[in-house]
C-alpha cells in the first residue's frame, strides 16, 4: 500500500517534471524559427529605401555605382552561384571518396588521425585560408595550373584571359578545401550508422567490397550523404573573408572561369564599413537580403530532392 | 538526413574522456566548481570595488572616439602619451570613416574620426555646427611590380587617369615611354589594382583623377567606392600590395606609408607646377602648405593637385569630427585641450609613423578653429 503511494508520488512528478522538460525544449526550438522571421524583417526594413527605388530589377541589375547611386546585385548572385558550384564540383568527389575510405576500407589505427586532421580542416579560421591563398595558391594557379589549362583545354571559352591567378577559379579551389571536411566528416559518420546487417547480407550474397559499398551502404546513407553536401554549399555560399582575398573583386559575369568575379557576401564586407549614403547602406543590405533568398531557395531545391533521392529506388529499409 | 549530422558535433576526444570519468568523479569535480565560482566571485568584487575607488579618487576623463582605420596607430599612440602626460583616456575604435561619420551624428562617441569629409545632408543630421580638425595628411602613390624596372617611374595626371580608364593598355605605350626614356618599359598588358574596399585612399585617388580628368569625373566620379572601368579588386592597402607585389605587370595604389614599409617599387607623379614629385612626407607636408589658400575654413577639402613646385599631388588630410558647442564642459575642455596638444606636441610622433605632419602655417588657422569651440556659449579655450 505504502510502496503504491510513493510511488504514485514519484510518477506524477516525473510527469511534471516531463512537461517543464518538453516546454523547455518546445521554447529553444520555436526560437530558431523566431531567429529566422527576426532576421528577415531587420533586413527588409533596412534595405527599404533600396527595395522602394530598385525594386525587383535589383537582382537582374548588372551595374553597380555607388558614385551615380545605382545598383543591382546580378553579378554577384553570379559570382556567389558558380564559385560555390565549383566548390562542388571539387569537393565532392573528394569528400565522398575520403569518407568511403574511412568508413569501409581503412583500418582502425588509420581512422582516427584522419579523422582529426580533417576535422582540424574545418577549425581553422577562414582568413587563414584566405592568406594561404594569396600567397601560395594564386602563384601555383598563376604559374602551373593557367598554363596547363591553357595549354590543353583552351580552346574552350571556359579557359581564356590572362594569367592573374585570382578569379573565380582560385576562389572555387579555396571554397573546396574549406568544405571538404563537412562532407567528409558527416558522410563517414552516415556511412558507418549503416547497419552490419546491410553490409553481412550484401557479402553473404557474393558482393565484392566494391559493391557492398555501391549498393548496400551509399543507397542506405544516401539522404545523410546528399545532406552533408547541401551543409557544404550552405557554407561555400556564405563564405567571405578567403573569397574575397582571392576572387579578384570586379562585379562582372564573364565565361571564362579565370577572369575575376565578386562575390554577394564579399562586396558587403567590402563596402559597409565605408558607406555613407543612406541609399548606399541599404542596397548593400538589400544585396544581404538577396543572398538570404538565394540561400532560402538553394535549400528548398534542396529539400526537394533530397525528398527524391529519399525515395528512389534501391533504398533498402530495415 | 540530419540524424547524419547530429553524430558530428562531440569530437571523439570528448567522448572518450566523458566515458573514463565516473559519475563520483563528475559529482565531486561539481563541488569543486561551485566553490571555484564563489572564490572568484568574491575577487570581482573585491577589484571592482578597488577600481572604481581608484577611479573615483583621480577624476579621471575618458573620451570616446571611433572612425578612421588609417590613422589608427597616430591615434593609439597619441592616446598612450597623452594618458601618461595628462591622465586623460582616450578610447579610439577604427571601425572605419563611415561608421565614424555614423557613430558621430548619431552622438554615441565623444569624437568622430574620418578620411573624407561629411556631406551637408550628415552635417544636417548632425544638427549643430560641425568642425573637421586636420590632424595629418598621407598621400596616396602609384605602386607597381615590372620586372627590371626600378624605382621611380614617372606619371604624369593624364596618363594616369587613362590607365585608370583602361585606355592606356600597354606598359610600353608611346605616351609612357615618352616620360621614361631610360626605363626598358614591356610590351605587357598592364594589370590595374584598384582597392575593393571603400576607403579613404580610394577617396583621395578618385578625386585627384576627376580634378585632372574631364573624363573620368564623367565616367567614374568620385567616392569611397566607385564603379571601376578596369582593374582588380584587392580588400585593404595589404590586399593591394599583396597583389602588385606578386603578379607581374600590375599598377596599384596604396597609402605611402604601406608602400615604404613593405618596400614596394613606387612613381613619381607630376605635380600643377609641371616637376615630377617624388612622394615623401616632406613633399606632403609642402602639398598642404601649397593648398593652403585653396583649403576652406571648414578644412573639407581634398587639396589634391596643389600649387607648389615641390608637392606631391595626390594627398589627403584625416579629420576628427567634433560638435563646435560641447554640452559637456568638462568632456569638452578635455577633448579642444587634446586636440590642441594633438596639433602642436602630437606632431613629432607622425613621421615616425609615416603620416605626413601638418605644416606651420595650417596650424595656426587650426588653433582658430579650436578657439571657436564653446561649451554653453563659452568660449572652452581663452
Amino acid at each position: 500500500m505504502a510502496v503504491n503511494v510513493v510511488g504514485a508520488a514519484r510518477s506524477s512528478v516525473r510527469a511534471t517534471g516531463d512537461r517543464v522538460f518538453q516546454l523547455l525544449l518546445a521554447s529553444m526550438a520555436a526560437g530558431i524559427p523566431l531567429i529566422m522571421g527576426l532576421m528577415l524583417v531587420a533586413l527588409v526594413a533596412a534595405a527599404r529605401p533600396a527595395i522602394e527605388r530598385f525594386g525587383v530589377g535589383f537582382l537582374s541589375g548588372s551595374t553597380w555605382d555607388p558614385v551615380a547611386g545605382e545598383f543591382g546585385v546580378l553579378p554577384f548572385i553570379y559570382g556567389t552561384l558558380v564559385s560555390s558550384a565549383l566548390a562542388l564540383l571539387i569537393s565532392v568527389p573528394l569528400g565522398i571518396g575520403t569518407a568511403v575510405f574511412l568508413s569501409e576500407l581503412a583500418p582502425g589505427w588509420l581512422r582516427s588521425p584522419v579523422r582529426f586532421l580533417v576535422e582540424l580542416l574545418a577549425a581553422i579560421p577562414s582568413v587563414v585560408y584566405g592568406l594561404w591563398g594569396i600567397f601560395v595558391l594564386v602563384p601555383w594557379v598563376r604559374t602551373v595550373l593557367t598554363p596547363a589549362l591553357k595549354g590543353t583545354l583552351g580552346f574552350l571559352p571556359l579557359f581564356t584571359g590572362p594569367p592573374l591567378g585570382i578569379g573565380m577559379l582560385t576562389a572555387g579551389l579555396i571554397l573546396s578545401v574549406m568544405v571538404v571536411p563537412f562532407i567528409v566528416a558527416v558522410s563517414t559518420e552516415v556511412m558507418r550508422a549503416v547497419p552490419r546487417s546491410q553490409r553481412e547480407a550484401a557479402l553473404a550474397l557474393g558482393a565484392t567490397t566494391w559493391e557492398t559499398t555501391r549498393k548496400a551502404v551509399i543507397p542506405y546513407a544516401r539522404s545523410g550523404i546528399v545532406g552533408a553536401i547541401f551543409l557544404a554549399l550552405a557554407r561555400a555560399l556564405g563564405e567571405t573573408m578567403a573569397v574575397t582575398m582571392v576572387i579578384g573583386n570586379v562585379p562582372q559575369i564573364k565565361a571564362s572561369l579565370l577572369a575575376p568575379a565578386y562575390t554577394v557576401s564579399a562586396v558587403i564586407a567590402n563596402e559597409f564599413a565605408e558607406a555613407t549614403q543612406d541609399l548606399y547602406v541599404a542596397a548593400l543590405v538589400y544585396a544581404g537580403l538577396a543572398l538570404f533568398l538565394v540561400t532560402v531557395i538553394v535549400n528548398i531545391l534542396a529539400r526537394v530532392l533530397v525528398f527524391r533521392v529519399a525515395r528512389g529506388p534501391g533504398l533498402i529499409r530495415e | 538526413m540530419i540524424n547524419g549530422m547530429w553524430k558530428v558535433a562531440p569530437t571523439s576526444v570528448a567522448r572518450g574522456a566523458a566515458r573514463r570519468r565516473t559519475e563520483a568523479e563528475l559529482q565531486r569535480g561539481r563541488g569543486n566548481f561551485a566553490w571555484c565560482r564563489v572564490k572568484w566571485n568574491l575577487g570581482c568584487i573585491l577589484l571592482a570595488v578597488v577600481v572604481f575607488a581608484g577611479g573615483a579618487a583621480a577624476q579621471t576623463v575618458t573620451l570616446n572616439g571611433a572612425g578612421a582605420t588609417f590613422p589608427f596607430p597616430l591615434y593609439s599612440k597619441w592616446s598612450q602619451v597623452y594618458a601618461e602626460e595628462k591622465g586623460v583616456q582616450i578610447n579610439y575604435q577604427s571601425i572605419g570613416s563611415g561608421g565614424g561619420i555614423r557613430q558621430f551624428i548619431a552622438r554615441t562617441v565623444d569624437f568622430g574620426a574620418s578620411d573624407g569629409p561629411m556631406t551637408d545632408e550628415q552635417i544636417a543630421q548632425a544638427g549643430g555646427r560641425v568642425l573637421h580638425i586636420p590632424m595629418v595628411a598621407g598621400a596616396v602613390v602609384p605602386v607597381y611590380n615590372l620586372p627590371g624596372v626600378g624605382q621611380g617611374l614617372n606619371f604624369t595626371p593624364d596618363v594616369l587617369a587613362d590607365i585608370f580608364l583602361g585606355r592606356i593598355t600597354k606598359w610600353n605605350d608611346p605616351r609612357l615611354s615618352r616620360l621614361n626614356p631610360k626605363a626598358n618599359l614591356p610590351g605587357t598588358d598592364i594589370v590595374v589594382v584598384h582597392r575593393s574596399d571603400g576607403s579613404g585612399t580610394t577617396a583621395i585617388w578618385v578625386n585627384y583623377l576627376s580634378k585632372v580628368s574631364p573624363m573620368w569625373k564623367a565616367r567614374v566620379g568620385e567616392g569611397t567606392s566607385v564603379n571601376w572601368p578596369t582593374g582588380l579588386g584587392g580588400r585593404g592597402n595589404e590586399g593591394v600590395a599583396g597583389l602588385v607585389r606578386q603578379t607581374p605587370n600590375t599598377l596599384g595604389y596604396v597609402e605611402l606609408a604601406y608602400a615604404l614599409t613593405n618596400k614596394m617599387t613606387f612613381g613619381s607623379v607630376r605635380n600643377k607646377a609641371g616637376q615630377f614629385v617624388r612622394p615623401t612626407l616632406s613633399s606632403t607636408t609642402k602639398a598642404m602648405d601649397g593648398a593652403l589658400r585653396s583649403i576652406p575654413d571648414d578644412y573639407r577639402i581634398f587639396f589634391t593637385n596643389p600649387d607648389g613646385k615641390d608637392a606631391y599631388p595626390v594627398a589627403g588630410f584625416t579629420w576628427i569630427l567634433i560638435n563646435a558647442e560641447q554640452a559637456d564642459a568638462i568632456k569638452g575642455k578635455a577633448l579642444v585641450e587634446f586636440l590642441w596638444w594633438a596639433i602642436h606636441d602630437g606632431q613629432k610622433y607622425a613621421p615616425t609613423l609615416l603620416y605626413a605632419p601638418l605644416p606651420k602655417s595650417l596650424v595656426t588657422r587650426v588653433e582658430r578653429t579650436l578657439k571657436s569651440v564653446t561649451s554653453r556659449g563659452q568660449a572652452i579655450l581663452q
